[in-house]
């Protein structure tokens, strides 16, 4: 998907403009009304003087520098737990030399100019949101700066570069100084400078530092809101009946029962992306709740193919048998049945589909004013929702004001190409116009709503050669498109392959000569989703589990064999390993008695990963007693929340590994309805302990996170491989 | 609908609810104290947890009718404890949240963990927070982050 550099991007489609602000702060923006606004800029006309823009913005500024003092960034992602409400800030504000104690990070409204430089969307997604708006994060914050020391330089009857900023402050010769709130009205008035000199990293002050995250205190004591925890005048609570069966219809509903119940005010019959359901409309939740709970709905499913698990592995595997599309042909394929039976594997892997369930389940609130409507969610597609409400109401997106709520977790599922949440919202919000209303999905519509990760079957035939690395790989990957049927297929599909499915495989870095890579995509009646590190999921899985087997049938350390195979290029993943060896050496090779050392290592959205786990089996599952890993992201922006987001998304990882880590369909129908059926790990299920370290590198950061995700679950079956002999390809893991 | 008298934080609260309602709810809807999260309804991942008499409770499956008198603690009010203070305090040291939304549940059992086992072993940890779900797997910062309030609590 990546055709333009960031830098290229935003020189092409991006300027700065200033305006004042009715409280006297200094806004900057990135915008795209170019015409209008360099003109503006240099006849220092205020933006509300000017009329709106065509496309109708919101004052879309990145930073505010209040009279009190207060920087305001606008940080142009969703916040759900990934930091960067904290890291993109903290980018700006060392560039700008902002006093980091009052600096303030507020999730920016759905809106063009805070669409995702590289994607053309506003999202959260592909662990992009450092690795695209590092620069232009870096370039705001020094043309702020830029202009305030002009407006100081000015003041004094001096010039820029005999000024020095600190803290907020602009110091002058002769000891003059005066702070960024006392500039901001003059700097406002400054052009915007073309281009700007970047520190170079051993300037930074903020970048490369542990800063704390600025969401914690409010997060500690109950005062953060979340999109669930909206509360507007008036407010309706909704719930649906979905249909048990993707894309039913209700054929008729005897509502007798939920209309009784007090505080029921509505039930009716809505449309859905696929089928239709039964909404309840109620003054409070539990009413809503309640009343679904006695709707007595016949449906009509004719027509409608009935997933099955147990069919479709058969179907599955059936499938993997036959040619498909291929993804990579390299070298010969013919090469491995050359090899002599006794030097071939044949291994065949099984995942199951799985939801995502982040801990606040969706929700979205929508009040339609007839020519206009407001919406509230924590989404990862802003604009894409945006645009999804509009179009139900009937209205122009600009007409349509996206506020980004907080969101507890989302792992890929609050970035829905249908916008299915938001859209079914805007159904109810459309009847009932004026009035405020709160859809929320209950943990059961989460658990057998759909939208999955889809299930994979894959079948690997590696030929090894008589110095016990491999010589010829043929890997076939049974699973739907993520991406079919989609306007990302444009990107992601080419050849009738899909690679968010082939990722991690058919660009492995592990020299294979004769590799060939290929897939079928069936069609199944489930919605399927990107979950946290798409495909890695279950590629990184195979490659590091069958890796690991070849370096235990050729009886050469783990870490050694993955160092011999790995290409030479592959820098991050070798500087990762090296990195790990020195990491663990502690303890790696001291393990108690009937513990074991898990190995794994992986790439992914440009991040390079190495783990090391210490496992004992407890209770009939694995204990992970340690967990190090160590990370090659480029620069590490917040090294603090790099760690973070390494040492709980590898806990994340083990959702894989759990007895009841995935969902199953029986008859057409999710076979789990909460947590008591899909269940996420818990404490004791998580590493005790994990140690991050961070490969020191001055290269462009890449994500952090999604690369956790991959590792963890084939470090630990490497372990579990050790300790009973047994090799593990079906997940979830049922039993050990 | 019947009225219930309720000790929440130390303040006397009435309301008029259905007896079925859930106390997670009237905290959230009907005293519009939204720090008390709602993430399963069954009692199965903890975000709900709350204090009633001074026991962790899953307050999604607790109908208002069976509160009685017994005193309501919750993440709201926990800070005006000096064990619940040094939680939140050690929660934000150790800059433990990440999405956040679990952690009002996994702080309020902390806080009755410690005080019935003020030094907890890494066994009593497991078993006290073993019944709270974080997504996105804080749980070594968890640990962490109660050992450190516990070696701040005197």
């Amino acid at each position: 998907m990546r055709t333009r550099s960031a830098k290229q991007e935003l020189n092409r489609r991006g300027f700065l403009r200033v305006s004042f602000a009715a409280a006297g702060g200094l806004f900057v923006s990135l915008h795209l009304a170019r015409r209008f606004d360099e003109a503006a800029a240099q006849e220092g006309v205020s933006a509300s003087q000017a009329p709106p823009a065509k496309n109708g913005y919101p004052p879309d500024a990145f930073v505010n520098i209040r009279p009190d003092g207060k920087i305001v960034i606008q940080v142009n992602r969703l916040e759900f737990g990934q930091g960067v409400q904290t890291a993109l800030p903290m980018v700006l504000a060392d560039e700008m030399d902002a006093d980091w104690s009052n600096v303030i990070g507020e999730l920016a409204p759905a809106a063009d100019v805070y669409k995702d430089p590289l994607f053309g969307i506003q999202i959260v997604g592909g662990s992009g949101s450092i690795a695209h708006s590092y620069q232009q994060y870096r370039e705001l914050g020094a043309k702020t700066r830029a202009m305030l020391v002009a407006a100081a330089a000015d003041r004094w009857g001096t010039t820029s570069d005999q000024c020095r900023t600190e803290a907020s402050v602009v110091h002058g010769p002769g000891g003059k100084s005066a702070t960024y709130a006392e500039l901001a009205g003059d700097a406002a008035r400054k052009p915007v400078p073309a281009t700007v000199r970047l520190k170079s990293p051993t300037e930074f002050r903020l970048v490369g530092k542990r800063i704390k995250r600025l969401d914690s205190r409010p997060k500690c004591d109950g005062s953060l809101k979340f999109g669930m925890d909206l509360d507007l005048p008036g407010m309706k609570v909704a719930v649906i009946a979905h249909p048990p069966i993707f894309g039913a219809r209700v054929k008729s509903v005897n509502d007798t029962e939920a209309r009784a119940i007090e505080g029921v005010r509505d039930v009716f019959e809505i449309p859905l992306v696929k089928g239709s359901g039964v909404a309840v409309v109620a003054d409070k939740f539990w009413p809503a709740k309640q009343a679904r709970s006695r709707l007595k709905i016949e449906w009509d499913a004719t027509g409608l193919d009935r997933a099955d698990s147990s069919e479709l592995w058969t179907r599955y595997k059936q499938l993997s048998r036959t040619p498909g599309n291929v993804a990579l042909n390299q070298g010969n394929e013919k090469v491995l049945d050359q090899v002599p039976e006794q030097n071939r594997i044949l291994a065949e892997y099984e995942f199951p589909y799985l939801p995502h369930s982040p801990m606040e389940p969706l929700n979205t609130t929508v009040r339609f004013d007839g020519d206009r409507a407001e919406v509230w969610a924590g989404s990862q597609f802003q604009t894409v929702d945006q645009m999804a409400v509009a179009e139900v109401l009937g209205l122009e997106p600009q007409r349509v004001t996206f506020h980004t709520e907080m969101a507890g977790g989302g792992f890929g599922r609050r970035a829905v190409g249908d916008s299915h949440v938001q859209r079914e919202a805007a159904t109810i919000a459309k009847r009932l116009r004026g009035t405020a209303v709160k859809l929320v999905w209950t943990r059961e519509d989460d658990v057998q709503g759909g939208y999955y990760r889809p299930m994979h079957f894959h079948r690997v035939e590696v030929g090894i050669g008589p110095d016990g690395f491999p010589v010829a790989w043929r890997h076939m990957i049974v699973g739907q498109s993520i991406t079919a049927d989609t306007p990302f297929a444009n990107f992601t599909t080419k050849n009738g392959v899909d690679s968010t499915m082939t990722e991690g495989t058919a660009d492995t870095h592990y020299k294979i000569p004769n590799l060939h890579v290929s897939v079928h995509h069936p069609k199944v009646n489930v919605p399927v989703l990107w979950w946290r590190s798409v495909g890695h999921t279950h590629t990184a899985f195979v490659m590091e589990t069958l890796i690991d087997e070849l370096a235990t049938r050729a009886k050469i350390d783990p870490v050694a064999y993955r160092r011999r195979l790995l290409k030479p290029e592959a820098g991050k993943l070798h500087r990762t390993l090296e990195l790990l060896e020195k990491a663990s050496a502690g303890w790696r090779t001291r393990l108690p008695k009937g513990h074991a050392l898990g190995v794994s290592c992986h790439e992914s959205f440009g991040t390079g990963v190495a783990c090391a786990v210490d496992v004992s089996i407890e209770n009939k599952r694995p204990k992970i007693h340690r967990a190090t890993v160590a990370v090659d992201c480029g620069v590490a922006v917040n090294p603090l929340s790099v760690e973070s987001q390494f040492q709980a998304g590898v806990t994340f990882g083990m959702s894989q590994l759990m007895a009841k880590g995935g969902v199953t369909l029986k008859n057409g129908m999710v076979e789990q309805r909460n947590f008591d059926g899909y269940t996420p790990p818990y404490i004791v299920d998580a590493p005790i302990a994990v140690d991050v370290h961070i490969v020191p590198s001055t290269e462009a950061p890449t994500g952090c996170g999604e690369p956790p995700v991959p590792v963890i679950s084939p470090a630990v079956v490497n372990a579990l491989a050790r300790l009973t002999g047994k090799r593990y390809r079906s997940l979830p893991l049922v039993s050990i | 609908m019947a009225t219930y008298q309720l000790n929440v934080n130390g303040q006397r609260r009435e309301v008029t609810v259905d007896p079925s309602t859930p106390l997670l709810w009237v905290l959230r809807e009907d005293l519009k104290m939204t720090g008390t999260k709602f993430g399963c309804g069954i009692s199965a991942c903890g975000a709900c947890t709350v204090h009633v008499g001074g026991i962790a409770t899953r307050s999604c499956i607790v109908p208002v009718s069976h509160v009685g008198d017994r005193p309501i603690v919750t993440i709201e009010g926990i800070g005006q404890d000096a064990v619940g203070r040094a939680v939140q305090d050690a929660w934000v040291e150790q800059d433990v949240v990440q999405c956040g939304y679990c952690q009002s549940g996994q702080i309020m059992a902390a806080v009755a963990l410690l005080k019935h086992t003020p030094k907890p072993t890494d066994k009593n940890i497991e078993e006290s927070m073993g019944g709270n779900i974080c997504r996105c797997g804080t749980y070594p910062r968890i640990r962490e982050a109660i050992k450190s309030a516990a070696a701040q609590i005197k």
